[in-house]
């Protein structure tokens, strides 16, 4: 059977459903941040997927795709940075334990 | 052919990365299985014929942000005690799994209007075309570099000594 577009969009749901499930249920925060790239890499799957198959000579899907990336490395950056200064001050990265803000 | 036993490989690869991310207790061995996934999306870009995105896949995934992972992890290392799950699990699964019926349930039943064009091939040059010309999107580009230039300014200023 041929690959379809639906094939890579199936795809892309399971992985994001995957990223999902990671990223509400761990409780290490370099976890949370690994399964949030996994969801970011999902969407890109479904954009470039898009991109292919409904609008071949645009490549806006692949435009898309690159500030998503442009994004995520931002994001992991700053996000891991902000582990660190947690893990400096408080010498635990279980989120159940970071709830120095908590109401 | 070729392409669907490729996407077959790469999907089932893909799919059992992801799993392992979030179920191996070791959180190295986690971040091992990331960089899998990782690659394995890269496989799917070139099924897509979206070589460039593939090539910025390795360097900046495999390459660049799994190396800041594997710092982080290794930084971290005295609280490693796996990665326990908190209290979340059972309404986290009934989440996912419903989000998961519902996008497979409306991806399957749209009609999609697939075009008749296969897609361009090599990407770059259309794609450099298309990022930095006057009516493409030169402005984003010019706003992600200072995106990616705040970012690098303050993780610097959230990880320094005092």
């Amino acid at each position: 059977m041929t690959i379809g577009l639906g094939h890579y969009l199936v795809l892309s749901a399971v992985l994001f459903c995957i990223g999902l499930y990671g990223a509400l249920t761990k409780r290490n925060a370099v976890i949370i941040l690994m399964c949030i790239e996994l969801m970011l890499n999902a969407v890109n799957i479904s954009l470039v997927a898009f991109s292919s198959y409904i609008v071949p000579l645009l490549l806006t899907g692949h435009v898309f795709a690159i500030f998503v990336m442009v994004v995520a490395a931002a994001e992991v950056a700053v996000g891991l940075a902000i582990i660190l200064a947690i893990f400096r001050g408080l010498a635990d990265i279980d989120t159940n334990n970071i709830n120095l803000m908590k109401w | 052919m070729g392409l669907a036993v490729t996407f077959w490989i790469m999907a089932v690869v893909g799919v059992v990365a992801a799993l392992g991310v979030v179920f191996i207790r070791n959180v190295f061995r986690a971040a091992l299985a990331l960089i899998l996934c990782f690659i394995t999306v890269a496989g799917l870009y070139v099924t897509l014929s979206a070589d460039f995105l593939a090539a910025v896949q390795i360097l900046v995934y495999v390459g660049a942000i799994s190396v800041l992972i594997i710092l982080a992890v290794m930084m971290t290392r005295e609280v490693q005690r796996g990665s326990p799950a908190n209290k979340l699990g059972i309404p986290a699964a009934i989440v996912a799994a419903v989000l998961l019926g519902i996008l497979v349930y409306t991806v399957t039943n749209t009609p999609w209007n697939i075009a008749a064009e296969a897609p361009l091939t090599p990407t770059t040059v259309p794609l450099a075309t298309q990022l930095f010309s006057e009516t493409g999107f030169i402005l984003p580009v010019e706003i992600g570099a200072v995106l990616l230039l705040a970012a690098i300014l303050g993780a610097i200023v959230i990880t320094r000594e005092k």
